[in-house]
């Protein structure tokens, strides 16, 4: 067999691989999508800031959010034809997509010629701290204070979506977006087994650990907790590192802001007592490989006692338990204290740097987060960011969870998820997290393997 | 009446070899003259079909190559740095590790399912069951499932509570019952069984449509000296069928080398980092994290590696053919 036509048919592709490499050589990647160099990354909104666009020319505002569930999605659908009623000049043009396809979108849609106008961002440092620094959305402190934003918002939700204007410091600067609902981590309860069990709702963390143990050796599971996809125990820990851990130094790694280091005392504590809580058989059978969705399910058919999670199940697992299922913001190391637990803000909207009227923009955003926006999120089973209390529901779980955030959000303090703080800390911490709780790593390793995934970024942000 | 009524010249092919009829007057003859007589025409034939390659193959790989030199997360502009992305690939422990799963999974999507796929598919033609063709259709049918469904149903029969534990306990076997998905040495091998459950059926009918093809006469006549059904299978099922599994080799270890749906859906490369495979590790660089010139260079990476281990997988079978 002759090997030298293969060879030269080999030779002869390379050739045009190389010829090709050659012909984009000539082309840095990003050089054509990235915001124009001549522009500094500080992405300075116009000059003139105008709040009233009602005689705006007639355009289309392109808007791009996740709000894809029942409530969620019919507030946007109320807010949005209001705001198309109010201003017959614009017309809004919704494109839809779940949360984590946003996501991924985002990125390439803002780096491509057809870049929404506003677009829901991610508070993450993998998100909106990559795009402030790039210059691909703008800050609005002009029009805060044309709107008033900086009173009808609390430093604490604010906080949430500042960036210095280079994007490096997070929770401090420029504000880049405005979220519509509250989160807050909390712990889900079944009425009826508390009951069964002699138990009341905790008012201190001691009680509740002491409660875990007293509800294992009865025979129940204490909490559950569905891991498989490796966020979820970052919602267990947030609250136990809550305890231990004081709330400026959460905010400093949440937010990936130098001033604060994993392998402290307090993280090791909280480490150690998540770990002795999985050894202890706390958590369900084979909860790392157990389904987030089936294991919330699961509890509100009756599977354990209490479930540590976010505001956001509220409204499905209230719908599948009715008056049996209660919230609490995780209990504080001392009665009566202030509450510590993760949680902020909903996704947060924010202007593109290719915005076609940034006025436009900002005054939309405005729309969906003033007082009567607040009312009509309230009315469709959302949770407002500002004002909770003044939307309280009659009753029922959600009645719990809005009081929760309230009192978390005026008395207590709200720290940021934890994955915010560098691009690849979600993954860095899932993954240590779930070898902590299976025991493959002890508290010092994971405090170590969290803390190198930290230090490296603030060293490589200065 | 050989080439009577015009029709083109019958040219036989046999053993790699060009038999020439002697029609072969009233071809154009030799290469020089043939290259004069049409010029650059076939050249020009091949065109449209080069464009369209270059245009969506060539062009996307060249630029892969080219972003994977560079430092950038797909927003600002990109820095050159050189080979330092390759470099990482070799030194980072994770991504390391991350090829070295997918080396496990070759296990499970291509050296198991042909195993398996041999004494079946030997089965299958050399027993005259009835009903061959519902055999063969239920044995196919996991290649017909998209592999994202396919994660998704595995993903509940290996659940806690799930289908695989319920059984166990069902038949009492309760020590056996795992956390499938959630065991730091058992995951890679669970997930790998999925692939083995799927790339099995492929392999089987390839390796069927081969053995069907063998000659009864040498069965007829290795019985009649005296071999066993083992000896059969191992000296004449085997050999003869020996084109077939490189096909089907190159084919699940090409689907092995580049599984992401299955991981992405099943674990999302957990428990800890267990699972990641380099086609997980592109997506996650690219999209989640923004480094996309790692992303690319991991890419890259992973297409030379399925190209060469394919290329021996090849050049195996075709030098003891």
């Amino acid at each position: 067999m002759s090997t030298s036509p293969r060879r030269r048919t080999v030779a002869a592709g390379i050739g045009v691989l190389a010829a090709t490499a050659l012909a984009l050589a000539a082309c840095t990647p990003g050089s054509n999508t990235a915001p124009d160099a001549t522009r500094e990354p500080t992405g300075a909104a116009p000059a003139e800031v105008r709040t009233d666009i009602s005689d705006a020319e007639k355009q289309t505002l392109v808007v791009w959010d996740q709000e894809v569930r029942g409530g969620q999605n019919e507030q946007m659908e109320r807010l949005n034809k209001a705001f198309m009623e109010q201003y017959p000049n614009i017309t809004i043009e919704r494109v839809t997509q779940s949360n984590d396809d946003l996501q991924n979108t985002l990125r390439l849609a803002l780096t491509g010629k057809d870049a929404p106008d506003v677009a829901q961002t991610n508070n993450a440092r993998s998100q909106m701290g990559q795009f402030v620094a790039s210059g691909q959305i703008i800050p609005l402190d002009d029009y805060a204070e044309a709107y008033g934003w900086t009173d009808r918002f609390s430093d604490s939700v604010l906080q949430n979506t500042r960036y210095s204007t280079d994007g490096k410091i997070f929770g401090e600067g420029s504000l880049y977006g405005l979220p519509q609902v509250g989160e807050v981590v909390g712990v889900y309860y079944s009425k009826a087994k508390l009951g069964q069990l002699g138990l009341d709702v905790p008012e201190t963390w001691a009680d509740f650990e002491n409660q875990l143990g007293t509800i294992a050796e009865a025979g129940e599971t204490p909490l559950m907790l569905g891991n498989l996809d490796q966020w979820p125990a970052l919602h267990v820990f947030g609250p136990v590192q809550g305890a231990y851990v004081a709330p400026d130094e959460i905010r400093d790694l949440g937010f990936g802001n130098e001033g604060a280091s994993w392998a402290s005392e307090g993280n090791l504590q909280a480490a150690t007592e998540l770990q002795d809580w999985a050894k202890s058989g706390y958590f369900n059978d084979g909860f790392n490989g157990a389904d987030y969705d089936a294991t919330w399910q699961a509890f509100t058919k009756g599977e354990g006692v209490y479930l540590i999670g976010g505001s956001w199940l509220a409204a499905d697992i209230g719908a599948a338990m009715g008056e049996d299922v209660g919230f609490f913001a995780p209990p504080p190391t001392d009665a009566g204290a202030g509450r510590v637990t993760t949680g902020a803000t909903g996704i947060p909207f924010a202007v593109t740097s290719q915005a076609e009227n940034p006025d436009v923009a900002a005054a939309y955003i405005d729309f969906v987060t003033s007082e009567d926006a607040m009312a009509v999120l309230a009315e469709t089973g959302n949770m407002p960011v500002v004002e909770t209390a003044e939307h309280l529901p009659e009753s029922g779980l959600q009645r719990d969870v809005f009081l929760a955030y309230d009192d978390v959000a005026t008395k207590g303090d709200l720290v940021p998820y934890l994955d915010w703080a560098t691009p690849t800390m979600g993954t860095t911490l899932g993954q240590a997290l779930q070898a902590l709780m299976a025991g493959e790593l002890t508290p010092q390793a994971f405090a170590d393997t969290v803390e190198q995934d930290y230090a490296e970024f603030v060293a490589s942000n200065q | 009446m050989r080439g009577g009524r015009g029709r083109p010249a019958p040219v036989s092919v046999a053993g790699g070899v060009v038999t020439r009829t002697d029609d072969d007057a009233r071809l154009p003859a030799p290469a020089p003259r043939r290259r004069s007589k049409y010029g650059l025409a076939p050249y020009g034939f091949l065109l449209p079909a080069l464009l369209v390659y270059a245009c969506f193959l060539l062009y996307p790989l060249g630029r892969a190559v080219q972003i994977s030199l560079y430092d950038w997360d797909g927003l600002s502009l990109a820095t050159f740095v050189g080979a330092a992305n390759y470099v990482d690939v070799v030194t980072d422990p994770q991504l390391r590790a991350a090829f070295g799963h997918a080396l496990v999974l070759i296990f499970y999507f291509a050296v198991l399912p042909l195993g398996i796929g041999l004494v079946l598919a030997a089965l299958l033609t050399r027993a005259r069951v009835r009903g061959l063709g519902f055999f063969r259709t239920v044995v196919f049918l996991p290649q017909v499932i998209a592999m994202v469904v396919v994660a998704v149903a595995w993903r509940q029969i290996y659940a806690p509570a799930g289908q695989l534990n319920t059984l166990l306990r069902a038949v009492g076997l309760d020590s056996l019952t795992r956390t499938w998905l959630g065991d730091f040495t058992l995951t890679l091998h669970a997930v790998g069984l999925i692939g083995s459950w799927v790339s099995t059926g492929l392999v089987t009918v390839l390796l069927m449509a081969g053995m069907s093809r063998v000659p009864g006469e040498l069965y007829e006549a290795a019985t009649i000296d005296g071999a066993g059904p083992v000896r059969t299978f191992l000296s004449i099922t085997v050999p003869s069928v020996r084109a077939e599994i490189v096909v089907s080799l190159t084919l699940t270890i090409i689907a092995a080398l580049k599984t992401f749906d299955l991981i992405y859906v099943t674990t999302a490369g957990g428990p800890g980092s267990t699972t990641t495979v380099p086609s997980f590790e592109v997506y996650r660089r690219a999209f989640e994290l923004g480094e996309v010139g790692s992303a690319a260079a991991i890419a890259v990476v992973l297409t030379v590696l399925i190209f060469l281990i394919n290329l021996a997988v090849n050049r195996i079978g075709e030098h003891e053919r």
